[in-house]
């Protein structure tokens, strides 16, 4: 199994799709690192530089799609949905225009540009905007997926890739991708992980770990984080009667928070969330940092356990 | 453009202002200083320069408008009642529940706006936007945006100014109401933006100065902005805050706030009277 960066395959779809669909890229000073420069080479006079300006960048995005543009504009996550957050707001999701926002360079992962870089609070921030729609995808294909996803829907969408080399799971050819809809990829019965991004592979790790200590883990990806697939997580909360959450996210906010609101309404069982634990990251490998933080196979294993024990 | 045609246009621009009025007093909250003061250029672009069709408010070939200041809403609605988009009798609607007259420029709810604004700093860097999709389209359609002179304050605001120019958006013409107040006063003494003239021009604008109550002249402006090429162009509005009510020209405190009704029927009155004036002019 071979590994990609989301981010790659961001650039790549980019410039694959750009062929089929009529669309604008625009970045701020970091097409090498976003990989919209991808794109760029193949179609320059599609792709605009902004400079290093996000606020200016989200709102010429709005005013380009508000004149018919099917628009994408990159920047690293902290930059695209923290710095230009009330442009995103304002300017794309209130009138609801056709902007994807691709934001790379999410999470702790991110490793040596440490804590100012590294964006653990994007999805909560978008999840709180109405009209806007989120995908995380966990590897390469679903990340080509998602670009084409975002493209076939009217309306702002948030797309969250990595800077980091991940697994490749999902085969092109036979990968059936339904925005909106999570995908179980492990059935079990005693317990269900429910996944996001590149903890995902750490989540099928920790089915393994679970199922040698004679535990069935059922294990789900949820790409769509908004809106999330509240039926899937339903039949698995009634199913299993427990659930682990994982996300490279913080805890507050993310993936975690949005399975516990769906289930607290209408299937309540013991939870617990694997992400950061409301705190910032720090310089590092992006691996030992993952491993520091509990963002691992092992821990989501534990926490299963844990959470287990409280099963009535 | 004749004589008689700019009395017109006056006369024009006092029912808008006579509209932001009547929406602000009915609404008993909303910015009354800064849409009197831009009433005469948006009677100027609405129904001599901009080529709009009330009836088509969607065409993809039509110029644009961003109110970039959005809280001067008012002023847009009356003149997008004014032309046509939607009965005048609505006015009195204005930032009511179920209104599609919201408080800020909606343009989803509301037929003719273009771009939905309120927060400053946003509307302008829009407005790049879409001249950028007119170049990209190879349309000759026109972007126009009005921004504030407080607005100027606001970081996203010099970020567009980088950006017009770079990509040389030509069929963008800027405006920005130099009255000189903001709501915690002159501008000069909360954050001063000035010069405004000279920093345009250092970011690469053309740059015009005009009085925004002559109406002649603005038009004059802005049919040579059409003409400048490879450039933006900024046209500064040396203007009145309040402009056409005695009582609120030049006084920061009409800002945000709603005449009661005494001071809404003086307003009225007054501006009743300018427009018996000009139709006596008109006429006569």
């Amino acid at each position: 199994m071979g590994k990609v960066a989301t981010r790659e395959a961001y650039g790549l779809a980019l410039a694959e799709f750009g062929d089929t669909y009529d669309f604008v890229v625009l970045d701020a000073d970091l097409s090498k690192s976003t990989k919209t420069d991808t794109f760029k080479k193949k179609f320059p006079e599609r792709f605009f530089n902004t400079g290093i300006a996000e606020a200016n960048m989200m709102s010429t995005a709005a005013g380009l799609a508000a004149c018919g543009k099917t628009v994408f504009a990159s920047s690293f996550a902290m930059f695209a949905a923290g710095r230009a957050f009330e442009q995103i707001r304002n300017s794309i999701c209130y009138p609801k225009l056709n902007v994807k926002i691709g934001a790379t360079h999410a999470g702790i992962s991110v490793g040596e540009d440490g804590a100012t870089h590294q964006c653990l609070e994007d999805i909560a921030l978008m999840r709180s905007l109405p009209n806007m729609t989120i995908i995380n995808p966990a590897d390469a294909t679903e990340a080509v997926c998602a670009v084409e996803a975002a493209l076939k829907i009217d309306g702002p969408v948030y797309l969250r890739f990595g800077r980091l080399a991940v697994p490749e799971m999902f085969e092109r050819a036979n990968y059936k991708f339904e925005l909106g809809k999570g995908v179980e990829l492990k059935d079990g019965k005693d317990v269900t992980i429910v996944a996001t991004g590149l903890m995902v592979p750490e989540a099928l790790e920790a089915q393994k770990i679970l199922s040698e200590k004679g535990i069935s883990a059922r294990v789900i990806n949820i790409h769509t984080i908004k809106p999330i697939d509240r039926d899937i997580l339903v039949k698995a909360a009634k199913e299993t009667g427990a659930i682990v959450t994982a996300e490279e996210h913080n805890v507050i906010g993310g993936l975690g928070s949005a399975v516990a609101e769906v289930l607290c309404e209408e299937c309540p069982v013991p939870m617990r969330r694997v992400g950061t634990q409301d705190v910032f990251g720090q310089s590092g490998k992006p691996a030992p940092l993952l491993e520091m933080y509990g963002l691992t196979a092992a821990n989501i294993a534990k926490q299963a356990e844990e959470v287990i024990k409280l099963k009535k | 453009m004749d004589n008689k045609r700019a009395i017109e246009l006056e006369i024009i621009a006092n029912r808008i202002r006579k509209d932001a009025l009547t929406a602000v007093y009915s609404a008993s909250a909303g910015h009354p200083g800064g849409s009197l003061s831009i009433a005469d250029v948006l009677a100027v672009l609405y129904f001599e320069v901009m080529n709009v069709d009330p009836k088509n408010p969607k065409d993809p070939d039509r110029d644009r408008f961003v109110l970039s200041k959005g809280h001067a809403a008012p002023a847009l609605y009356g003149v997008l009642a004014e032309r046509g988009y939607f009965p005048v009798e609505d006015m009195p609607t204005f930032r009511k529940i179920g209104s599609y007259l919201q408080g800020h420029p909606d343009m989803k709810g509301v037929p003719g706006v273009d771009m939905s604004t309120g927060s400053l700093g946003q509307g302008v860097c829009a407005a790049n936007g879409m001249a950028l999709a007119a170049k990209i389209d190879k349309k000759d359609y026109r972007v126009y945006t009005i921004l504030g002179d407080g607005e100027l304050e606001e970081g996203q605001v010099w970020e567009a100014a980088m950006y017009a120019p770079h990509y040389k958006l030509d069929n963008l013409t800027a405006f920005v109401d130099f009255n000189g107040l903001q709501i915690d006063g002159d501008i000069k003494e909360v954050m001063s933006p000035l010069p405004i003239d000279k920093k345009f021009e250092a970011f690469g604008w053309n740059v015009m100065v005009v009085d925004a109550h002559d109406i002649i002249k603005l038009y004059e402006a802005i049919c040579a902005a059409k003409t400048v090429k490879e450039k933006p162009t900024m046209i500064i509005l040396k203007s009145i805050k309040g402009k056409g009510v005695s009582f609120m020209e030049n006084n920061p405190a009409w800002h945000g706030s709603a005449p009661n009704e005494e001071q809404y029927n003086q307003a009225i009155a007054e501006l009743d009277a300018q427009i018996k004036e000009l139709e006596v002019q008109l006429n006569g």
